[in-house]
């Protein structure tokens, strides 16, 4: 069988990449596309060390299902300010988006 | 290596290259195409760790509705995109110095770590899925997380109607 820390490697690669994905875009959409590879490995951790350590106990299944439903409400709000801010400002760059500099 | 490895090793290689196109690819659609692919991956992955309900969930919501939503918001922003060539900010090697220094530290540290090279336990006699039900619907276990969660949810899409909303 796979050993655990091949689905931990994974799931730190796929981090790293949407962290990288978050930091160094300038589209709005596409800062929140790494943000939802980031959740992802994280979701991704929580199954393996569930099916890893504790089969028995469904804690790493029901703390995955709180995450997407945290993803869910993130992905909403977050795209429902995108939009609201492209009406406002013509713009999804994140650098624009400067309303609040004094 | 066994056959479950080589199909671990073919499915997180879609999903890393498929992430990686995610982050460089120029034109935002396409980057969410491919966050769909890689999604997609995840939810193999799922299903190979023998978390069946996780995978149909990630299915569902991530390919389903997040994926659907952020392609919509492409559609309504695009005009955008198009033009302003550079995706990237200038200061963009800073961002991919970091990440690779987090992933060697973190590749490190799960190498190191004792108890990592563990081949899984044989699952217990009941189904999860029922056993995962029975969790987040029993009092002394999951109901108020799962509760607020939901209450969270509704909050949630309710701003999001406000938000986007048109005011006028």
């Amino acid at each position: 069988m796979v050993p655990l820390s091949w689905y931990l490697i994974v799931a730190a690669a796929l981090f790293c990449l949407g962290l990288y994905g978050v930091l160094a875009r300038r589209n709005s959409v596409a800062i929140l596309m790494g943000i939802e590879l980031m959740l992802n490995a994280v979701i991704l951790n929580l199954v393996a060390f569930w099916r890893y350590l504790e089969p028995a106990r469904m804690s790493g299944q029901v703390f995955a299902v709180m995450v997407f439903a945290v993803a869910a409400a993130e992905a909403a709000v977050g795209l429902a300010l995108i939009i609201s801010l492209y009406r406002l400002k013509r713009t999804v760059v994140a650098d624009e988006a400067d309303l609040l500099r004094g | 290596m066994t056959i479950a490895q080589v199909i671990f090793a073919v499915i997180s290689a879609v999903v890393l290259v498929s992430a990686v196109l995610v982050v460089a690819s120029r034109n935002i659609v396409h980057a969410a195409l491919w966050l769909i692919l890689s999604l997609f991956g995840v939810a193999a992955l799922f299903a190979v760790l023998e978390a069946g309900f996780i995978a149909v969930v990630q299915v569902v919501i991530y390919v389903g509705a997040i994926a659907t939503l952020i392609i919509f918001a492409i559609m309504l922003t695009r005009r955008e995109m198009r033009e302003a060539g550079q995706q990237t900010h200038r200061w963009w090697p800073l961002p991919a110095l970091l990440g690779m220094a987090l992933f060697a530290g973190l590749a490190w540290l799960l190498v190191s770590l004792p108890g990592t090279g563990a081949t899984p336990p044989a699952l217990a006699g009941d189904d999860p899925v029922l056993l995962l039900g029975q969790a987040l619907l029993s009092p002394e276990q999951y109901m108020l997380p799962f509760e607020v969660a939901s209450v969270l949810l509704l909050a949630a899409l309710v701003g999001a109607i406000v938000v986007a909303g048109d005011t006028r």
